[in-house]
């Protein structure tokens, strides 16, 4: 009965014997044949053969990880010097982009010309992206039971009282002046995202993250009672539909659309690059949404 | 190409940015593999997905220019640094974003009905439960 590891592995490769379906147990027989209508093969594992199982997926791993690491160090002498202008990378499409992409698309930063009018619909789908994170994590954490079967409470997955920013007088005091200048400066990064670095996507994740902090430090309800399930669902459907429907015009009007209305980007004036504000507006509104409901997703198990 | 001791050395010192983004990339797949913790797997997942982002950033970077912001009246292309990569790394951010989530939230399941992040722990319970 007893087998080599050797006999174990060429029983593995003929599909006689199936590592997985050992455990660290002893199983009834009886209750295996019942249940699978198989002849039990399932055999407890042993501390020697355990420990030793362990320590060959360990130095495996080790083996592997070297190996992958040798090998990518060892490509980066094939690489072609770093900050090169002669390089692959660099070709006639960023020439395009950089020449052009003031003229076509009225941005002055070239990334947020780049990825919400060249690329605007590989943006929108970033924007449903993070759209069906929400939803997965909301189906996930909103049917979670907080009881076991038998109606006794299960440990939360974070106690009350162990992370109490709202008893901090520092915190609170802190946070109560700074609140509002995150706010701005996430307001400002929103707004002048076609003109200067930032946009949607750093934007939403600053207001977000004020969010977050005041809910923190406020309490969760008092946020709950501002920000409610409602509000968020509202504007997070109300920016992916206007993002969608601004940019589907090219449907209708053909791939040479519109470009005499968009205006060109003027350093300095917020409302001077046509279409790329609002975008970038809604881009951030929903980075901002899907931010703050993460947080109260995984501190409270609902947004309410 | 490379000939001598010193081209290569020369070389690999350019390339330092891709050699770090390389050790980030080793150290968050060590990490997703060598650990048992389940919270630890998503940690080493983030560190390699830095090491991805770090090593795409800088191959749109070119020596001497200037961040793609047209300055000054400027649009020569020869002036500015190149656009393309920036945008796909803030793709990749998103996408890290989302999955880090969802990866954080199947992990409170998982821990609620069997209390353990411990990954042969949860095999374990799998299997006994699977049994009985």
């Amino acid at each position: 009965m007893k087998k080599t590891f050797w006999q174990k592995l060429s029983a593995w490769h003929k599909g006689d014997y199936d590592f997985t379906l050992k455990t660290t147990d002893h199983v009834d027989p009886q209750i295996i044949h019942e249940y699978t209508g198989k002849e039990h093969t399932i055999q407890a594992l042993s501390r020697k053969e355990r420990a030793f199982s362990g320590a060959l997926y360990n130095v495996l791993c080790v083996l592997f990880c070297l190996i992958l690491i040798g090998v990518l160090l060892g490509a980066v002498v094939s690489l072609p010097p770093h900050g090169n202008a002669e390089n692959p990378a660099v070709n006639e499409v960023m020439d395009r982009y950089v020449e052009e992409g003031m003229q076509e698309t009225g941005a002055v930063n070239t990334v947020a010309g780049m990825i919400l009018d060249y690329r605007a619909f590989d943006t929108l789908g970033e924007s449903f992206v993070l759209f069906t994170a929400v939803c997965a994590v909301t189906i996930l954490m909103k049917n979670t039971k907080r009881t076991a079967p038998d109606g006794t409470p299960l440990p939360m997955v974070v106690a009350p009282g162990i992370v109490d920013y709202s008893k901090d007088n520092i915190v609170k005091t802190v946070s109560r002046f700074l609140i509002p200048f995150i706010f701005v400066f996430g307001v400002y990064v929103l707004l002048n995202g076609h003109l200067s670095p930032g946009g949607g996507f750093s934007g939403g994740a600053i207001l977000g993250s004020a969010l977050i902090l005041f809910s923190m430090v406020y309490g969760e309800d008092r946020a709950a009672a501002i920000f409610s399930e409602r509000l968020i669902k509202t504007v997070v459907l109300v920016s992916l539909s206007f993002y969608a429907i601004a940019k589907s015009y090219s449907f209708f009007t053909g791939a040479n659309h519109l470009h005499s209305i968009i205006s060109q980007g003027i350093p300095g004036r917020i409302l001077s690059a046509g279409l790329i504000l609002p975008l970038n507006v809604a881009v951030g509104f929903v980075v901002c949404c899907t931010m703050y409901s993460f947080y109260m997703y995984f501190r409270r198990g609902r947004i309410q | 190409m490379l000939t001598s001791f010193e081209d290569l050395w020369t070389h690999v010192a350019d390339n330092y940015i891709v050699i770090v983004s390389i050790i980030l990339f080793g150290i968050g797949f060590t990490m997703l593999l060598f650990s048992r913790n389940l919270l630890k797997k998503v940690v080493g997942l983030n560190i390699m997905d830095t090491g991805v982002y770090l090593l795409l950033v800088s191959m749109g970077y070119i020596d001497g220019r200037h961040a793609p912001i047209i300055a000054n009246g400027i649009t020569d292309a020869a002036n500015y640094i190149n656009p393309i990569p920036s945008g796909l790394v803030l793709t990749g951010i998103v996408v890290s974003v989302s999955v880090t989530a969802i990866m954080l939230s199947l992990i409170v399941r998982l821990y609620e009905k069997y209390h353990s992040l411990n990954l042969d722990e949860i095999y374990e319970l799998r299997n006994k439960e699977e049994n009985t």
